[in-house]
């Protein structure tokens, strides 16, 4: 229903090239992320894919179907936009119906399917509202139903939850995946943030520059990452990276380790370092060690009662140590 | 505000403000009150009361035949706006949806021409209307004016399409809508209060323009500016029966403005303050 | 799309400012038609030495610049005004801005009769009130009292102006500057003056390209008299070309006038430019 398939796409605006060469497998029911840093690409791709931009070259299909040329209401996709992108002279009711007007349903199904999407999405108080009226994250709603209610092959999300606050976000993201479980359609989700990623998807796709630099499911992207950049990127507090004599020791080029993977000890270890900031969130203790090493974050339990100006010594868990070679990729 | 205001604070404002404002307000007040009054009241030295007759009002018409100029306005007013509208509105949008490199050096050179003083081109336009057979005619008239204002109009809509979001477009792109669609059921709807703030803005410019109105008119097109000019030399007792033809001359334009503060602040900055 | 837009505007400008320059350099007086023929430079001299150009030029460089100095320093003060709190905001804006929505010709003939007329005045009535004989404003200070109703006009535009700019002024910006211990006239000085900056430059700016071209309040009050003492350029274009019928000359005084107005343009820009960002 929702298989998309990317081979050999590429996109220029001009001169510049965004995406060099992307070839991509999505599967149908799939929650797919696309992560990376500010002008990764990400945006770019989820655009191509919905047809909002045309490809410089390269081939997409839905479902073995060919729909490079197609305009984007063809590829039976729904979009949900960072601003939501709501029609403000229409209620929420008719913001949700106007797919469904346009695609020329008669007024007793727009009716039917309108009321379904907003008893899913609880807005059925909020029909008659304009989207001025509404919060935040009832506009994201009305926006979800927007896109609910054409019965889409695959839902394209464009970074929803950046323009919520912190504790809205949180209810949001859970609500976005309480809605695959239910639909089961495939989703694609673009965000900077690895925390969502990492939350909710099947499947991530790390791109940087334009590049994919590694495809796979969280818990392969944290264990073994393909190279520094995925291991820099994935995982909160990002990972420590040690280059010189110690690295020489592992034999590589430079040894990345998490911070959740170091031993503190007050008395003996591999790394002498002297605290210098230490926060104590009650739950975890994060510690930004000053070593010969260079600085090294570590998380430590609750427990850990370090402060700044201590001495500390610290020892990565060996089977933790991550290896990467002077092309900075995994060993 | 971080602490409260004091009353007294307010107070004093309140009234320096109220006295300025009536100071600033007052000759259209007295001639507001003056067209109440009859020609021999008028005279008599400064009243505020009036007796409230419409003597005044009613000799303009019959005296004046006052009607026609002011028909003369609306029409070219109104005729005007149309068709500004009818250029700008496909201009402003090409600009503010398919920009080019171009679009602001455009939009730059349509402003100037709106510098070019007016008198420079008097003789040409006076002659070549003279030429055409457009002296005197509302049609030229309304021809004139739509040109003078166009690029204030081109300028207001540009910056008021500019506001719309794209992606709203996009998301009506996604929904199915054609381009057709977009434009009706999307974009319209959301131009159209930026729409009626620019007609109404350049229908004030349009009624209280005098330099071409004037100049351009004798005697069947001639609207209100050239019809109050025609009673510059003093002819006696009138002054009830001008400040009733002031009065009309003015009281649309006033309530019209009243209304569109904020649109005129766009407009006649060009929309560089909003 | 664009293309009737331009077009008609290209043909608008090029079209009659090219025939004024061609015209001034043609002899072609409607009054005597059959002396039509080339006049070279004539126009432009005789234009020049005509006795009210020196006056026409001076004229209108006071009245702008007389009317920018009454509309930008009182648009600031009455701006600062009306941004207090005040009861009945509304209707104190409305009356402010009532003078820019009334025609010249009834704004000059308002103030010409009812109010500084020497017989019939108000001003003649306050005069006489307080023991003074009233003064003839027009015969006296023609200059001034045009420069008077232009600047009623144009107030309530500087006023609305600067008004909507201070209030977009944030609080937390004034707030700060008080702890800081800025007073009341270090406040206005450092903070309110640089951030309305921008906008005095856009009312600076728009006006002159009005106050360069008034022409009705002038014809319907002194008729540029008496003698030059209120004629500006527009009005003496107007005297030379409608009234006298002298095409040719009109023309040359037109170019004259759109070269000062183009001379007041680079002027302008060089001395405000750096604050205007379209």
């Amino acid at each position: 229903m929702g298989k998309i398939t990317l081979r050999n796409v590429n996109k220029s605006f001009g001169p510049v090239t965004i995406i060099p060469n992307i070839d991509l497998d999505i599967e149908d029911g799939e929650f797919v992320v696309f992560v990376g840093p500010s002008g990764c690409g990400n945006s770019t791709l989820l655009r191509l894919i919905a047809g909002l931009e045309d490809t410089t070259g390269g081939v997409i299909s839905i479902d073995g179907r060919d729909v490079t040329g197609e305009a984007p209401a063809k590829r039976k996709l729904a979009m949900v936009f960072q601003s939501y992108a709501l029609y403000p002279h229409m209620t929420v009711g008719k913001n949700i119906a106007f797919p469904l007007k346009m695609a020329g349903e008669s007024a007793e199904v727009i009716d039917r399917k309108v009321k379904d999407a907003a008893r899913v999405l609880n807005l059925t108080n909020y029909l008659d509202r304009r989207p001025g009226q509404l919060s935040g994250g009832q506009r994201q709603r009305v926006a979800i139903g927007r896109a609910i209610v054409r019965q889409p092959s695959a839902f394209l999300f464009d970074e929803p939850l950046s323009n919520l606050d912190a504790s809205l976000r949180g209810t949001m993201r859970l609500e976005i995946s309480e809605l695959h479980h239910q639909l089961k359609t495939t989703m694609i989700y673009v965000t900077h943030d690895q925390v969502e990623a990492m939350t909710m998807a099947d499947k991530i796709v790390v791109l940087n520059a334009g590049n994919i630099e590694q495809v796979g499911s969280p818990m392969e992207l944290y264990k073994t990452p393909k190279n520094l950049f995925v291991a820099g990127f994935i995982g909160s507090p990002k990972m420590n990276f040690v280059e010189g004599a110690v690295a020489d020791k592992f034999g590589a080029r430079t040894i990345g380790v998490r911070p959740e993977h170091i031993k503190i000890s007050t008395t003996a270890g591999d790394w002498k370092g002297k605290v210098g900031v230490a926060e104590h969130l009650g739950s975890d203790t994060f510690l930004h060690v000053h070593t010969d090493q260079g600085t090294i974050n570590v998380r430590g339990d609750g427990e850990v009662g370090v402060n700044h100006g201590d001495t500390v010594y610290l020892t990565p868990m060996p089977t933790k140590v991550h290896k990467f070679g002077a092309d900075g990729n995994t060993m | 505000m971080a602490r409260a205001v004091t009353t007294q604070h307010k107070v004093i404002a309140t009234a320096a403000a109220w006295i300025v404002a009536l100071l600033i307000f007052f000759p259209i007040l007295y001639t507001i009150i003056t067209s109440f009054k009859s020609e021999q009241e008028a005279i008599q030295g400064f009243d505020l009361i009036p007796s409230w007759t419409l003597e005044s009002y009613a000799d303009v018409q019959s005296q004046y035949n006052y009607w026609k100029p002011f028909m003369n306005s609306v029409i070219i007013s109104v005729g005007s706006t149309v068709l500004a509208l009818l250029v700008a509105v496909p201009a402003a949008w090409s600009m503010a949806f398919s920009p080019t490199k171009r679009t602001k050096d455009i939009l730059m050179w349509m402003l100037s021409t709106k510098m070019m003083p007016a008198v420079a081109v008097l003789m040409p336009i006076y002659l070549l209307f003279r030429d055409l057979g457009l002296l005197d005619s509302r049609f030229g008239l309304t021809v004139m004016l739509m040109l003078i204002n166009l690029p204030i109009v081109v300028w207001m809509l540009y910056t008021y399409f500019r506001e719309i979001p794209g992606e709203i477009l996009e998301a009506a792109r996604m929904d199915g809508a054609s381009l057709w669609g977009e434009i009706w059921h999307v974009l319209t709807p959301m131009a159209v209060p930026g729409i009626a703030s620019t007609m109404l803005l350049n229908i004030i410019l349009a009624w209280n323009e005098a330099f071409w109105t004037i100049r351009l008119t004798t005697t069947e097109a001639a609207p209100l500016t050239a019809f109050i000019t025609s009673f510059s030399s003093p002819q006696g007792l009138f002054w009830a029966k001008l400040s009733a033809a002031s009065t009309l001359a003015i009281a649309p334009i006033l309530i019209m403005g009243w209304f569109s503060q904020k649109q005129l602040v766009r407009g006649l900055t060009f929309g560089a303050v909003k | 799309m664009l293309a009737p837009a331009v077009g008609l505007l290209f043909l608008w400008m090029i079209y009659p400012l090219l025939r004024t320059i061609y015209y001034s350099f043609m002899r072609y007086n409607l009054q005597r038609p059959e002396t039509y023929g080339f006049a070279g430079w004539n126009n432009y001299f005789y234009f020049y030495m005509d006795p009210g150009f020196w006056p026409a030029i001076l004229n209108t460089l006071v009245l702008v610049i007389g009317v920018l100095i009454i509309t930008v320093v009182g648009g600031i003060l009455l701006g600062m005004l009306l941004d207090q709190p005040i009861f009945g905001q509304g209707i104190v804006r409305i009356l402010v801005i009532s003078p820019f929505f009334v025609m010249p010709p009834v704004a000059a003939l308002v103030w010409k009769n009812m109010i500084l007329s020497p017989s019939y005045g108000v001003a003649a009535d306050i005069a006489k009130f307080f023991g003074a004989s009233p003064v003839d404003w027009f015969a006296q200070y023609p200059l001034f009292s045009v420069i008077m109703i232009v600047a009623w006009q144009w107030l309530p535009f500087a006023t609305l102006i600067l008004l909507t700019a201070l209030q977009s002024l944030d609080g937390e910006q004034k707030e700060a500057a008080e702890m800081d211990g800025a007073g009341f006239f270090s406040r206005f000085w450092h903070l309110t003056l640089p951030h309305l900056a921008r906008s005095i430059t856009v009312v600076i700016l728009i006006q002159t390209i009005f106050l360069l071209g008034v022409y009705a309040e002038i014809l319907v009050t002194t008729g540029g008299g008496p003698g030059y003492a209120s004629t500006n350029l527009p009005y003496l274009i107007y005297k030379v070309g409608s009234v006298g019928g002298d095409v040719g000359r009109a023309s040359a005084g037109g170019v004259i006038a759109v070269i000062l107005a183009n001379i007041v343009a680079i002027f302008l820009m060089r001395a405000v430019g750096k604050n205007l960002d379209k």
